[in-house]
Order: C-alpha cells, then structure tokens, then sequence
C-alpha cells in the first residue's frame, strides 16, 4: 500500500528573495482594506488589484514568456501565492486563471488558444471561471448533463453550469460539457471547451450565499454556438484533462489559510486583552499552521519536480480545512463576542465573515468525503 | 533522499524485520532482554549514528537519525536504541568520551558545589540497563554543562510504562561524574521530546499501514470491512494524521541538524504529532475490533508505546502553552514572519 510522504523542501533563495519584494509591494497596496475585506482573500473581487500584480509579473509566473509569462519556478509563485493569502490580498479576480486555466490551456490547448488568452490572462486583463458542477452534478461530475452537439463548424450547448464562482465578472469560462452518451461509461464522451462568455444564449444569474455576498451563480446555456476551434484537446477526454487540474485546484496555500487572517486577530484580541487562559489552545492552532505549512511547501516541491501528487494534495485540503473550519470555533471559545456584520471590532467582523463563509470550505474544490474517498483510494481500499 | 538514508533505511529494517519480531517485543515486556537484537543494532554501529567520526560515530545528523527513529518506531524494537543514540551525540557534542553498551538521559538532576552529581531523576528510560547516564546541568556560573554519569553505583528503583518499557528511578547522592561545558542552546527536554517525535512519526506509519491490511483482510457482512464507506473514511483520517506527524517530524529534524536553536519545530512537532497520536491510536483499534484489544495481536505494542511516548519530554499541551504563550507576546504581525522566518 501507499503511504504519503511529505519530504522537507527547502525554498530557494530566488523566492525567499521574492518574498521581501512581495511584502514590500502588499505593506503599501493593502493600507487602506480593513481586516474584513481582507478575510476574503482569494474571494475577494478586485480587477484593479489583479492588474497591478499582473503589472509587478506576478500572475501566470511559471508560463513560458512567449505566452505572456514569465517562466519562473513553482516555489517563486508559491512564496508570492502565500503571502498574498497571509496579507488577505483581494486576489480573486485572477485566482482561477493563474492557478489552473493557464496550466490548463499549456497542456492541451491549441497554440491559437495559448496565443489569444495567456498573454491578456498573465496581464489581469481576462479573467476565467470554470464550469463543472450541475444541478444534477455535484460531488458526481461524471454526471454532467450539458450537452454539446456536434454541428457545421462548431458545437451547439444546450444546460445548466451550476456553483460558478465569478461567472458574472469572467471573460471566458473552461466548461465541461457531454458531447457523447455511452450509459456503461459515464466517465467517457465528456469534452472541455473555452467559451467566451459574451457568445449570445448564456444567461448568468447571480445566487447570494449566505453571508450575502453573490460570488457564484448560475450559468444557462441555450443553443450557444461554440466554434470548433475553441475546443480544449481531445473530444472524450474531458474526464482525463480535468482530473490532470486538480493537483493545482487542491494542492495550494489557500486550501490552509483561507482562515489565517482570523488567527492573527485572535491573537490580537488575545493580547489586548492579556487573558493567558488561551495559550495552549493558540499554540496548538500554530502548531497546526507550521505543519501544514511544511506539507503544502512540500507538495509545491513535488509540482515542481512534476510530479502531479493528486493524493497528497487530498490529504493536506482535508486537513487544511478542517483547520480553517475550526478556527472560527476556537475563537468563539477562546474570545467569544458576538460576531457582527458591518459594525463592530475588526475582530468581531473578521469572526462574522469567517464564521459564516467557512462552512463552504470543505464543499468548494472537492467535498471532504470525495477527498477522503480519494485517499482511500490511495490506501488500496477502494 | 541521500544514498546514506537509503543504506541506514535498508539496514535497520532488515535487522528490525529479523531481530525484532512479535515475539522478541512480548519478550521484552516479560523482562527478557533481546541481546541479539541489541547486538546487531551496536555492531551495524546504528547506536553510534550521531556520534561524531572522532569518537568511533558516522556524524550522522538529526535527519539522519530519524531514519532510525520512525523505523524503532513501527517495529515498536524494545531496546534503547533512540536514547543511546541521542546520549552518544549529547556526549560527543561536548567532547566527552562515549563509552559503549546502552546509555540513557536524566533529568531532575543538578551539582554539587564539589561538582558531585545529585538528585533524583525520574522515568529514567531504561535506567537499569544503561552504563552511563547523560544530563545537562546548569552550574552556578549559569553554564550549562554536559555530565556523564556512570550508574553502576546509583540506587534503582525500577518502574514501567504502560508499553511495559523501562522507566526507572534513579536516586543520586554525591556521584563522581565527568563534565564539559556545552554550547548547545536547547536543553535535554528539547532533544528528548524530538526522540519521541521520530518514534511517534514511525509509531503512526504502522498504525495505518497495519490497520489497512486488516482492513483488506477481515470480512464481514460478506466482504472486507475495508469496502465500507464508513470504514474507508475513518481509515483516510488516519492517513492525514499519519502524513502530518510524519511531515512535521521530518521538518523538525532537518532544522535540528542545520541550526542549534530548533526548539520552535521540536513544540511544533510534539504538540502536532500529541493530537496526531489520540485520533489515530483510537481509530486503528476501531477498526480491528476485539482482536485488536487481545494481548496476542500486535497492535497495543505500537499503541502502549504511542500513548507513552505522548507524554514524555513534555506533553503536546505543554509543548503548545509555551508556543502559546510567545506568539501572543510576540503579537498578531509576528506571526507569519515567524513561521516564514523557519
């Protein structure tokens, strides 16, 4: 059987040197965001924001330059990913595209597709959202129903794309869509497309969550003609491109730090108010932070050798979310106050987005039983 | 990792695979000692690891050690394999002669003016085996020193764990004693709970690989227990734990062989792999049911042992109050600087 190893990785000196230039760049960019707007992070909308990182070249850093990148390593953009999350950067607007479109396109599409998107993409110019889960395709993405049917030159898409973070600011969505039915084989006749959101026939429909905020929505496709060319790699190797993602959607720092804004105000209010009840429990929380730390550098370490550790990256966002889930208990008990919407200390806001938000971190990019089955997998189980 | 890693890996699983079996363990735990075991480990010169070349050693660092560490671990190998390891580096690193046979480490120990050894150390591991014991002492000139100990003399009480391990009383009156000043900046605590956390480490890679097996094995309801769902979770829990314990043990001892101040990692990894150890002892015994509360299966060899070694050198609680306790005082804009700065 499997066991997952985690082997130390030491960063470079190249991105530790990055580092100081990101923290300086952020100490200045980030004064005027409240600690709430910042628990957002890679939640948090801000096209101007994406365009200055992708000024600085920090969006698209590991893509070959002739495509707009600017072919440095995995670690380098792993240390900027990190401390724009630790600093609550709204990096969200562009977080999609940098993190698995962009690989996406490099490794299956076509040299037009890489030639008109990569470049404005690495720019913050041309943002993505990705089109998976259905009404009738959650967990089960082999279960996608949204067909496209096979017409003079090109596709005709007719469904419903479902949970789409940031459709409604995206330019180009990469969906999943069925282009061929076999009922032995659901995994088989799904195909991957890049589709340009503005194409008459998309209706996108907000859906406000229950912290109020509208990130994801509702995208239906009526009789969308999407042209030949814009179809990503192989026709019936959707399920293969796809599973190849997600590596890159599991394995990263905002699968442990989504939270990490609420610690640090813990231990501000912690040490505003000297209560010392809570030093062991606030060690345990960095003791948990250290550690996943370690694991999620060292599965950076792993893409970088490319390697594509799909079952580690399960095991550190099963653990990186339960983590980021317990933090808002930890500072109830710890320093409960009521957790307040718009008014209130920055801690008590931070405590209400956080509270709320977080139930969805273990839904998002793989429920924690998929992860599980995952790594069951792995375990030679299943 | 390196091709030394790789030779030390090879060699103590063969020796542990052939010299420490169920039955030498069970053994152990009657009061046998498993001289052929402990035989092979001196003769490989693995208790020697981290002894220095000058001192008859291989230099091996904290990385290396843990090679050693998470394979005593798994095998739950009843010998003081980790302490004499870590008492010969003590000694070594301050010069001292390493004498051979089985050493351990005190603690609750001071001087006399007359640099005489006294006090009285407790759950001494091994005590009644070891030749020598290692302490650090702080001298009146607030120097910590390295003191070696013969035991030969000291009155022993002898005590066990729950793993049913040596852990002895050793009472010191006015013991003659070599020393030497040392430059190490953590103490004996520190070096003692990483030891732990290497066993721990290895301790929790057998609990899963184990708990998987019988999980493959034993049927019920006309199949293995392991194709259920509820089963299958419980089971990728204690991978995640036993990938964390293992990550944090392997990060911890790098740092402790590249810089002289790893206590940050050392309360990181005991507090982590403390949590890691209550889930996963208790889900392995879940998963093998009765058999796996019986005296005859194997398994409570690796569980006694974790649920001992859990508490020794500081517990996890104890380890995270002093994390705690700095980062609060350290403030809420030090703490990403801190945990990047390592």
């Amino acid at each position: 059987m499997q066991t997952f190893r985690f082997d130390p990785c030491r960063l470079p000196p190249e991105a530790e040197a990055l580092r100081g230039e990101v923290r300086e760049f952020l100490s200045d960019a980030l004064t005027d965001i409240p600690p709430v707007v910042r628990a957002q992070t890679w939640s948090g909308y801000d096209p101007e924001f994406s365009k200055k990182l992708g000024a600085k070249g920090w969006i698209g850093m590991t893509w070959p330059k002739k495509y707009g990148g600017h072919e440095r390593s995995a670690l380098e953009r792993y240390v900027m990913l990190e401390e724009m999350l630790a600093a609550g950067a709204p990096v969200g607007a562009h977080w999609i595209g940098d993190r698995q479109s962009g690989q996406l396109l490099l490794r299956f599409g076509t040299e037009e597709q890489r030639q008109m998107i990569l470049p404005k993409a690495a720019k913050g110019e041309l943002l993505f959202c990705i089109g998976m889960s259905e009404p009738d395709s959650g967990s089960d993405l082999a279960a996608t129903r949204t067909k496209a049917e096979k017409t003079d030159g090109g596709w005709i898409v007719n469904g419903t794309k479902l949970w789409t973070s940031n459709a409604h600011n995206a330019h180009y969505m990469i969906a999943l869509f069925r282009t061929n039915f076999d009922p032995d084989n659901k995994h088989a006749g799904l195909t991957q497309f890049l589709v340009d959101l503005t194409i008459p026939g998309i209706t996108i429909r907000p859906i406000k969550d229950l912290t109020g905020n509208a990130h994801f929505n509702e995208v239906v496709f009526e009789d969308v003609f999407v042209p030949d060319n814009m179809m990503v790699g192989e026709e019936g190797n959707g399920w293969t491109q796809v599973t190849a993602e997600l590596a890159y959607e599991r394995s990263g720092p905002e699968r442990y730090l989504s939270s990490f804004l609420l610690l640090t105000e813990l231990i501000r209010e912690l040490g505003r108010t000297g209560d010392t009840s809570a030093d062991a429990e606030i060690g345990r929380l960095v003791a948990h932070l250290v550690t996943l730390r370690q694991m999620s550098v060292s599965i950076a370490g792993l893409l970088e050798a490319g390697e594509n550790p799909i079952q580690e990256a399960s095991v550190v966002k099963d653990l990186g979310a339960l983590y980021e889930q317990e933090l808002p208990v930890k500072a109830h008990e710890l320093a409960g106050v009521e957790p307040m919407l718009g008014t209130g200390s920055d801690y008590a806001q931070v405590l209400g987005f956080l509270t709320q938000a977080s139930v969805s971190f273990s839904l998002r990019g793989g429920t924690r039983e998929i992860l599980r089955g995952i790594i069951a997998r792995g375990l030679g189980l299943r | 990792m390196s091709e030394f890693r790789n030779l030390l890996g090879e060699t103590i699983e063969r020796l542990l695979a052939d010299h420490a079996t169920k039955e030498t363990v069970q053994g152990a735990e009657e009061g046998t000692w498993p001289e052929a075991l402990w035989s092979a480990l001196e003769e490989n010169g693995l208790t020697r690891l981290m002894a220095s070349e000058a001192q008859g050693g291989a230099g091996g660092t904290w990385g290396d050690a843990l090679v050693l560490l998470r394979a005593q671990g798994r095998y739950a190998a009843p010998v003081p394999l980790a302490e004499t390891m870590v008492a010969a580096w003590l000694l070594s690193e301050a010069g001292l002669d390493v004498p051979d046979g089985p050493l351990t480490l005190l603690t609750g120990v001071t001087l006399n003016d007359d640099g005489t050894l006294r006090g009285t150390a407790l759950h001494v591991p091994w005590g009644r085996k070891a030749g020598v014991g290692v302490a650090m002492v702080e001298k009146a000139d607030g120097k910590v020193h390295m003191v070696s100990v013969p035991l030969a003399g000291a009155k022993i009480a002898e005590e066990e764990n729950i793993a049913r391990e040596p852990r002895d009383t050793i009472t010191f009156d006015s013991h003659t004693v070599t020393s030497a000043p040392c430059n190490l900046t953590e103490g004996l605590e520190t070096w003692g709970a990483l030891m732990r956390v290497g066993l721990m480490a290895g301790g929790l890679d057998y609990l899963l690989t184990q708990s998987v097996e019988y999980a493959n094995d034993r049927k019920q309801f006309g199949k293995p227990i392991g194709k259920f769902q509820a089963v299958q979770q419980q089971l990728a829990v204690l991978a995640t734990q036993a990938a964390a314990a293992g990550a944090i043990a392997a990060h911890a001892c790098e740092r402790a062989g590249e810089t002289d101040d790893p206590g940050f990692e050392v309360a990181v990894a005991k507090t982590r792999i403390d949590e890691a150890v209550n889930l996963s002892t208790s889900i392995s015994h879940q998963v093998h049911g009765a058999i796996g509360f019986t005296y005859e299966h194997g398994l409570h060899l690796v569980t006694r042992r974790l649920w001992s070694w859990r508490a020794e050198y500081g517990s996890g609680r104890s380890w995270a109050a002093r994390l705690g306790r700095q980062a609060i005082e350290r403030g809420a804009d030090a703490l990403w600087l801190d945990v990047t700065a390592r």
